[in-house]
């Protein structure tokens, strides 16, 4: 019974191998084509408005409700120990290193890692990725590069935006459940933020942002087989992209703040 | 096909020993096929038969396993993506199930050749775009609606328009006529011959419709287990000597040709 399953573990770790192979050229050219002409502005104009302006309501709605229950939860904790001044601090740098850039991510991921696959793996088994071809348009150039650049691009806009509805929510709880003063809870907000908690945020949002367009792109280039084909694309870019957002998350994380 | 030497020279297209398979499954098994400018040349053969996989190895959209294939005498099998790019340019193709882009209107699908590959300006696009439309028999209104939103026969319309679009010196057909009613399949016919003659264009076919084939080939080959098993000018197809062709054109059930469906 020892042999089966050895097969079994080696032919699952070929495969995945294999398939990290594929993600990773398929990454490569990717970035190798983005530098290369002609641009495809109008597309990648289109895809950061489906991106950034779009998931606007979806990521908003995420941060302000995050940000209200983290300083709700804190309350709990810290006044215990008599230490709320620290909430209004908590709420922010959590925000701004971790949850905002995570949910952002996993929502942006959900919404349009998703549709991403479905459209160019419907074009893939309707022959539409052939016909541009035909017509002398490189569809790995005219469809995957503009999403590419546009998720590096808009998520740490998406990221910078939810970190302020997040905050914005935080102080909500604060001033008119906890009895927060206003501008105390303001000054302590900004007083301990460093420039750090921010851009280490940002620099997550970008790189969540290639993983979820890559996942996207990817699932949808290389599916075949018609609806049920496309059906599967469209849950592995959520799948993927989410599992590799909170991977690359810890490893971010370490390298900016493990010393 | 004793003057076979000198057209070998000037071929348009030129394949020699083109092989395809999907695994273990051998779908073109050595197809020799020569077209001369201006000709045009349609291929006949039963469903699954490899008339599609065919034409899609001519356009480089898939590699076949060994053969040779010249576009005006240049060999195109191991091209780079820059060469392919401007072979590419030389070529229409009317996708057999139209493979029009979804996300944009019927204008857009048929200027998008003019625009992004040759740069012309959107406004001038857009005429030339009405005037292929108009071709096809489609009014401008037409323009301005989505693939989704038309019959299937319209968006065969609009696929030969787009195809046509760029005045291409060789155009592929796939199925052009199949799903069409026949008044419109026979407007179609015209067409394509109308292309062939004006724009001096060279043509290969893909079609199940013997009448469609008599009228816009002037050679006809049929393929049949991955290979051209006949081919000769659409005059002898009525008296080809092969018992596999009789049987297609003429439709019948019993013959040589054995169709994979079990007596219930
Ligand atoms: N991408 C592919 N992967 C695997 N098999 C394929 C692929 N494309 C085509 N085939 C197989 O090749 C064979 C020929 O397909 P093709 O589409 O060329 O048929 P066809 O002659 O155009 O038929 P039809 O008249 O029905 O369009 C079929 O058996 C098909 O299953
Ligand atoms: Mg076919």
């Amino acid at each position: 019974m020892t042999i089966p399953l050895l097969t079994v573990l080696g032919r699952m770790t070929l495969a995945f191998l294999e398939a990290a192979g594929a993600v990773t050229s398929f990454a490569f050219q990717a970035i190798r084509l983005s530098v290369q002409p002609p641009f495809y502005r109008q597309q990648l104009l289109r895809q950061m408005l489906e991106i950034g302006y779009y998931s606007l309501p979806v990521v908003g709605l995420t941060a302000i409700f995050t940000g209200m229950v983290l300083a709700l939860q804190s309350y709990t904790g810290f006044a215990r120990f008599s230490a709320e001044s620290a909430i209004p601090n908590v709420v922010v740098v959590s925000l701004t290193r971790e949850l905002g850039p995570v949910l952002a991510g996993l929502m942006v991921a959900g919404r349009v890692g998703a549709a991403m696959a479905a459209e160019i793996g419907t074009m893939r088994v309707t022959e539409q990725i052939d016909a541009l071809t035909t017509l002398s348009t490189n569809p790995f150039k005219y469809l995957v590069v503009p999403r590419v650049i546009a998720g590096i691009v808009t998520l740490p806009i998406l990221v910078l935006v939810a970190d302020i509805i997040g905050v914005l929510g935080g102080f909500l709880v604060g001033v008119y459940k906890l009895d927060f003063n206003d501008t105390a809870y303001l000054r302590n907000t900004l007083d301990f933020l460093e420039f750090q908690d921010v851009f280490s945020g940002l620099v997550k949002a970008a790189v969540f942002g290639f993983l979820i367009t890559l996942m996207g792109c990817y699932h949808g280039y290389t599916s075949k087989g018609g609806a049920q084909g496309v059906g599967m694309a469209t849950t592995n870019a959520v799948v993927s992209a989410s599992i590799l957002i909170l991977t690359f998350n810890y490893f971010i994380t370490e390298a900016f703040f493990s010393r | 096909m004793n003057a076979d030497a000198p057209q070998m020279a000037a071929a348009k297209i030129s394949l020699r020993d083109v092989a395809k398979s999907f695994g273990p499954k051998k779908v073109l098994q050595g197809i020799d096929l020569d077209v001369a400018p201006g000709e045009s040349m349609v291929v006949i053969g039963g469903s699954g038969s490899g008339k599609s996989v065919l034409l899609k190895c001519i356009l480089g959209l898939m590699a076949p396993n060994r053969g040779s294939i010249r576009v005006d005498g240049e060999e195109t099998v191991d091209f780079n993506d820059r060469s392919r790019a401007r072979v590419m340019r030389k070529f229409g193709m009317l996708f057999q199930g139209g493979a029009l882009f979804d996300s944009l209107r019927v204008w857009e699908n048929v200027a998008f050749g003019p625009i992004q590959s040759d740069g012309m300006r959107p406004e001038q696009a857009r005429e030339v775009a009405i005037a292929k439309l108009g071709a096809v028999g489609l009014g401008p209104e037409i323009g301005e609606l989505f693939p989704s939103e038309l019959s299937g026969g319209m968006q065969k319309r609009v696929a030969l328009a787009r195809a046509i679009a760029r005045e291409p010196e060789i155009i592929f057909f796939d199925e052009p006529t199949t799903g069409l009613d026949p008044i419109m399949a026979d407007v179609i016919n015209d067409l394509i011959v109308k292309c062939v003659s004006d724009l001096g264009a060279t043509a290969v076919s893909i079609t199940h419709d013997m009448a469609s084939a008599r009228k816009i080939g002037h050679r006809i080959g049929m393929l049949y287990e991955g290979r051209l098993i006949w081919q000769g000018p659409v005059a002898d197809i009525d008296h080809s000597g092969n018992a596999h062709v009789d049987q297609f054109i003429h439709g019948r059930a019993e013959g040589p040709i054995r169709m994979q469906v079990r007596k219930f």
